[in-house]
């Protein structure tokens, strides 16, 4: 006997599913993607996938995927469901991973990871739904639309000069070497149908044998964003749309691969040289007693793109970390790497900070003249200002700010090398304010040094930095 | 819904309550045995039915259907 019936790789109820009718899709009547999950379904059921199976659904009316696929799921930002595909798979090597995905998902806002995806020949199964349209979000122009289609935002039909023309993405994609099946199917007549079962089964079955990537482009029906019924927008998408994207298999190297072939994990990872890393940043933060601040710190470092600002906001934020503070760095810098400018608002507080940003601080450090200027009448009454004077020839008020006027680069350069003037600040910083001692904040210069030959000048940078304060 | 589980010979059902009311089934039929129903159901869309003869059983309707649990074919 042989009955068709719901498959077991659906929920037999779709209880994430809101609202009444729990058992019913929350696609409109005639839509393909009814059609796709039951292909897609039968076939885990047959292959005996489905415990095995991620399925990521993508942004798009299918984002619901996960009502209803009793396997795993995870759901993608938009356009990103073959680069979330390609990390569950690396790490999951013996899972089935399902990119499903519509027109305006996969063949515009995500067709860099599509063609990236494609072209490193990722293990994954891609299934593409091509309606020609974005029905989720009202009937727009998609990337597949078709020349002369409305569309609510090509009310008198899509023209090729204007928007371009509907992108093939099978031919596309077969221009690429790596993958391994690349197939258009439809969701048309019966005989279309069995085929398009058929290449479902085959993708997948290519993926469970490790051969490498598999896509299957589904050509749907959208009644509902066409403005047809499901009978004529069957018509018209089997009469039509075949033109533009023709029937057919694009790629077939599956009986040219050998088995497991595309696996892409990685053998030859040790996670043993790994942890020793992350371990000495971990004891490191962990090993000490928290110590208590006398008040919020509030920063502001600000100086040329190069001068280390940023690293020194990292620094404050580490010593403050170890201290078992809440801490929060936010760099702000244009878009060179040396030479234009950069500052970072670093808050060190016993309590949850709010906000990551500093518009009034308690601390400025300033490095160059420019920050000075954009600076200094922000920093709050009574609040100390650290100026570099080796650069910097302004002075501040120091009526009402605590100046602390330090020759850092010049002293850095006596230490070895200019470079190294942020942490001269820095020492410079926990002498001006005594939130930490010394010896504290040079305990986790160490461990969080990354080279281990500049340890000692940064040791001395930092102590002469704090000596000239105590002593000036 | 008939009870054809007793005699030997193919039926296609219907669930109500599923079915959208989009008709493909009734286009794919080889025997045209689907019709749709005058009643509403409580989405209030008109259901297709089988019309309870000359089924083989052959499938096509459950495939042309989107919805997955709304048509169930039995082939003894």
């Amino acid at each position: 006997m042989k009955v068709f019936e719901k498959s077991p790789s659906f929920y037999q109820v779709f209880e994430r599913k809101s609202g009444p009718a729990k058992e019913a899709t929350h696609y409109c009547p005639g839509c393909g993607h009814g059609n796709a999950h039951k292909m897609i379904a039968e076939a885990l059921e047959d292959l005996e996938l489905t415990s095995k199976t991620v399925f990521i659904s993508p942004v798009g009316c299918s984002v619901f995927a996960y009502y209803y696929f009793d396997c795993g799921n995870i759901q993608a930002a938009h356009g990103r469901a073959p680069a979330v595909a390609t990390g569950v798979k690396r790490a999951n090597p013996d899972s089935i991973v399902i990119s499903y995905q519509g027109d305006g998902d996969l063949a515009a806002i995500g067709t860099a990871e599509t063609i990236h995806a494609a072209n490193r020949g990722e293990n994954i199964t891609v299934f593409f739904v091509n309606n020609a349209i974005y029905g989720m979000t009202g009937g727009q122009m998609a990337p597949t639309t078709m020349i002369g289609q409305r569309s609510a935002t090509t009310p008198l039909g899509r023209v090729a000069g204007v928007h371009g023309n509907p992108i093939r993405m099978c031919e596309m994609l077969a221009t690429l070497p790596a993958p391994t099946y690349i197939e258009r199917v439809c969701i048309g007549d019966s005989k279309q149908i069995m085929k398009a079962r058929k290449a479902v089964r085959k993708a997948l079955q290519i993926q469970a044998e490790g051969k490498g990537y598999s896509f299957v482009e589904i050509v749907s029906p959208c009644p509902t964003g066409w403005k047809m019924d499901p009978v004529t927008a069957r018509d018209w998408m089997t009469e039509e749309m075949l033109k533009v994207f023709p029937l057919g298999v694009y790629r077939d190297e599956s009986g040219n691969r050998e088995e497991g072939d595309w696996h892409r994990h990685y053998e030859g990872f040790d996670p043993a040289k790994v942890n020793p890393y992350l371990d000495r940043l971990k004891t490191s933060m962990t090993e000490s007693e928290p110590v208590a601040l006398k008040q919020d710190l509030n920063c502001k470092f600000a100086g040329f793109g190069g001068q280390g600002i940023l690293t020194l906001g990292l620094f404050l934020s580490q010593i403050g970390m170890r201290a078992g503070q809440q801490v929060s760095w936010f760099p702000a810098y244009g878009p060179e790497m040396r030479g234009g400018t950069a500052n970072c608002s670093v808050n060190l507080s016993s309590r949850r900070i709010g906000s990551p940003l500093v518009d009034e601080p308690n601390v400025l450090v300033v490095m160059n003249q420019p920050s000075l200027d954009a600076f200094e009448d922000s920093v709050v009454d009574g609040g100390t200002i650290i100026i570099d004077t080796t650069i910097v020839e302004g002075k501040p008020d120091g009526k009402r700010l605590n100046a602390v006027m330090i020759p850092a680069t010049e002293i850095a350069d006596q230490v070895g090398t200019p470079k190294i003037a942020n942490v001269v600040v820095l020492g410079a910083l926990a002498a001006a304010t005594d939130a930490f001692t010394p010896e504290f904040c040079m305990e986790t210069l160490r461990s969080v040094i990354k080279k281990k030959s500049l340890i000692e000048m940064n040791m001395e940078a930092f102590r002469k930095g704090y000596d000239f304060v105590k002593n000036s | 819904m008939t009870d054809n589980t007793a005699v030997a010979v193919p039926f296609m059902e219907v669930n109500p309550e599923l079915c959208k009311g989009c008709q493909l089934c009734i286009g794919v039929c080889p025997k045209s045995v689907i019709a749709i129903s005058q009643k509403l159901n409580s989405a209030s869309y008109h259901p297709a039915y089988y019309t309870g003869q000359d089924c083989t059983g052959c499938g096509l309707c459950f495939y042309a259907c989107p919805e997955p649990g709304a048509i169930r074919v039995i082939k003894p």
